[in-house]
């Protein structure tokens, strides 16, 4: 142990000998640690934004889609099938022998031409019952969402996502609750306008039209299927439960007896958030990756420095293995060179890459997460850096005959 | 102590075999001292790194203190230098930029000394070669003459059979010189073995017994001037 001290206080001697060159070999340590853990950071941070936009649906979600399993999790929205009804919806939620679920939302959801005015949009157009705000998690910024009654009574109303107001109305606009829509050659009345939930892209949540369901199918397009049912479970734990009980009850229901040849499929909110953590695990991989590169090349250059040094104290090896050093302590001696190297880089390249993802969570608005397993990884893979690329030089050093040594001008 | 049976170290260059040594035989008794002269090239180096056991002999046997220590692995070696042989080389050898203590104390961490015992014992040996006041120089603050008794004391520090020495004082001043033989007779007559090589006589003169050496053969071996039969 004592023996072991000396060592590191006499190998931090030799290496602050020559401070530029010590300087230069433990940059490609730190520029490559540094890398790893801004990159594999910003990977992690841009997959909890994912997750968390995803979870801001609703953990509790099940979706019931028309149309059978297939091997992804995710289907087209449309699911295309017709094979769903409001029957099943609500049988769904009648039925005693689902216990794990609280609320379910039959949906219908078409494109359509909009006009108001001279203004017209593509847009979604969702047909709703009111369990949809809740378990959707839709706000209402002005007006009222669909209510029961306006369903029960096919009332000609419409709710706004905040992004056709501004095609239809022209941005700006506030004051659109009591004015006019045309949808399929049907009027309909604005009574609300959403909370904007931001988002792009497919699921842009305020690009969208919610009209009851009644509405939906028997006066705008004429259909009598649903395009999903929401169904919220009681709680996270139970969503698996959840999921079976919806899914053998729908099987019986439409009297299918092999899971097989199921004409519906259902998604957990989970299968959606694995298979995007699955696209940024894919992404943080990469990333890492490539950041490992610079890390191999920087322990690359330890091993050229530390093969430098070798030759360099060639005499002093020499005389070290006349004076009784056993080819372990010469080992030792230069091993811990290496890794002595490696690990400061390692500890520098960690608060530098700490530093530098803080500052890439702020100018890309994401959250920052500290990652401790790289960090973790970091400092192992620094010191294993040090031991892989320190050893062929600490076997060679080790190797040297005394009086080749000694003789060595 | 030393006991060196028909021993020859030929050296491989490409095609030409050259033979540093061929042939030779000696002994060498506790408590001598004795010097190693020669021309160069007459094999003196590659005596003394056998006897080092540093290098090992093409051919033939070598004991030390009646351990066969010819045909050693390089550990093995390495253990017997370390507590049987005090190195004390023509260009010193010292660590750069170390202390004179920490120069000292080198080979007794290779041996298991406590750190208490290493320091004490290298203290004990730089105030013995007049560098009492000089242990925390560095080898670099220090002239020629005093580099070398850094080097006798490096040399005596784990209490060695045998003191080996090539051309102590074969980079130093005439005047320091004297004073390194002084030492060397001092510590002879403390009881040390020494075998010393040098090509100059007035050195070899402060020996007890000099054997001279031509291509390798010694051709004569004297103790006090008169010669040793075989
Ligand atoms: N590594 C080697 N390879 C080939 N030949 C060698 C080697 N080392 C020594 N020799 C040869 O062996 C012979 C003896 O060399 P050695 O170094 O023992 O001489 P020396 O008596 O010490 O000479 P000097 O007084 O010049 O130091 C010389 O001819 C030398 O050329
Ligand atoms: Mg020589």
């Amino acid at each position: 142990m004592e023996d072991l001290i000396e060592t590191i206080k006499e190998s931090f001697g030799t290496l602050t000998l020559n401070k530029m060159r010590t300087g230069l070999a433990i940059l490609g340590i730190v520029i490559g640690i540094g890398s790893v853990i801004a990159l594999i950071s910003l990977g992690q941070a841009s997959q909890k934004s994912i997750q968390n936009s995803i979870q801001s649906l609703g953990s509790n979600l099940l979706t019931v889609m028309p149309g059978g399993q297939r091997s992804g999790a995710i289907q087209g929205p449309s699911g295309g099938g017709t094979t769903l009804t409001l029957a099943d919806a609500k049988a769904i939620e009648s039925t005693s022998k689902i216990t794990t679920i609280n609320s379910v939302s039959p949906e219908l959801s078409q494109r359509s031409q909009v006009t108001a005015g001279r203004n017209n949009t593509n847009t979604s157009i969702l047909g709703v019952y009111p369990q949809y705000s809740t378990i959707r998690k839709v706000d209402i910024a002005n007006g009222v969402f669909i209510s029961q009654s306006d369903v029960d009574n096919v009332r000609k109303v419409a709710v706004l996502g905040p992004q056709v107001v501004e095609d239809l109305f022209g941005e700006g606009s506030t004051n659109v609750v009591g004015q006019t829509i045309r949808v399929g050659g049907q009027q309909l009345k604005v009574i609300g306008v959403t909370v904007s939930k931001g988002g792009s892209g497919f699921q842009n949540q305020d690009d969208r039209i919610y009209v009851p369901l009644s509405t939906a199918q028997k006066q705008l397009f004429g259909v009598n299927y649903l395009s999903s049912i929401a169904v919220e479970a009681k709680n996270a734990n139970v969503m698996i439960d959840a999921q079976n009980e919806i899914g053998y009850f729908l099987l019986e229901k439409h009297k299918l007896s092999d899971p097989a040849n199921a004409d519906f499929s259902i998604f957990s909110q989970n299968d959606i958030l694995n298979t995007a953590s699955q696209v940024t695990g894919t992404f943080t991989a990469l990333l890492g990756g490539i950041a490992a590169i610079s890390l191999l090349v920087g322990g690359i250059g330890i091993m050229n420095i530390m093969l430098v040094t070798v030759t360099e104290r060639t005499r002093e090896i020499g005389l070290r293995k006349a004076l009784g050093a056993k080819k372990k302590t010469i080992i030792t001696q230069f091993l811990t060179e290496a890794i002595i190297l490696t690990f400061t880089g390692g500890i520098l390249g960690m608060v530098i890459g700490v530093i530098i993802s803080y500052i890439l969570a702020i100018v890309m608005s994401l959250p920052f997460t500290i990652s401790f397993s790289a960090i973790g990884l970091a400092i192992g893979v620094s010191g294993a850096i040090g031991i892989i690329f320190g050893w062929y030089p600490a076997q060679k050093a080790a190797g040297l005959q005394p009086i080749e040594a000694l003789r060595y001008e | 102590m030393i006991k060196v049976k028909d021993i020859s170290k030929i050296y491989q260059t490409g095609t030409v075999e050259t033979a540093a040594l061929a042939n030779i035989s000696f002994e060498i008794k506790k408590g001598d001292y004795v010097a190693i002269m020669g021309p160069s090239g007459s094999g003196k180096s590659t005596l003394m790194h056998i006897i080092g056991i540093l290098d090992s002999p093409t051919k033939g046997e070598y004991f030390l203190d009646g351990q066969k220590v010819s045909q050693l692995s390089e550990d093995e070696a390495a253990e017997v230098r370390n507590h049987k042989i005090g190195f004390i080389f023509q260009a010193f050898n010292l660590l750069p930029r170390t202390t004179a203590l920490q120069n000292v104390i080198l080979p007794m961490r290779y041996a298991n000394i406590s750190v208490e015992e290493r320091v004490e014992k290298a203290k004990k040996y730089l105030t013995m070669v007049g560098l009492g006041d000089r242990m925390n120089h560095t080898s670099n603050q220090l002239s020629g003459g005093q580099q070398q008794r850094v080097a006798i004391a490096r040399g005596l520090a784990m209490n060695p059979a045998i003191l080996l020495a090539d051309e102590p004082t074969g980079n130093i001043a005439s005047a320091q010189a004297e004073e390194i033989m002084k030492i060397f007779e001092k510590l002879n007559q403390d009881g040390h073995t020494i075998v010393m090589i040098t090509h100059e006589a007035d050195i070899a003169d402060h020996a007890k017994r000099v054997i001279h050496l031509k291509d390798g053969k010694i051709i004569k071996d004297e103790r006090n001037g008169k010669k040793i039969k075989k």
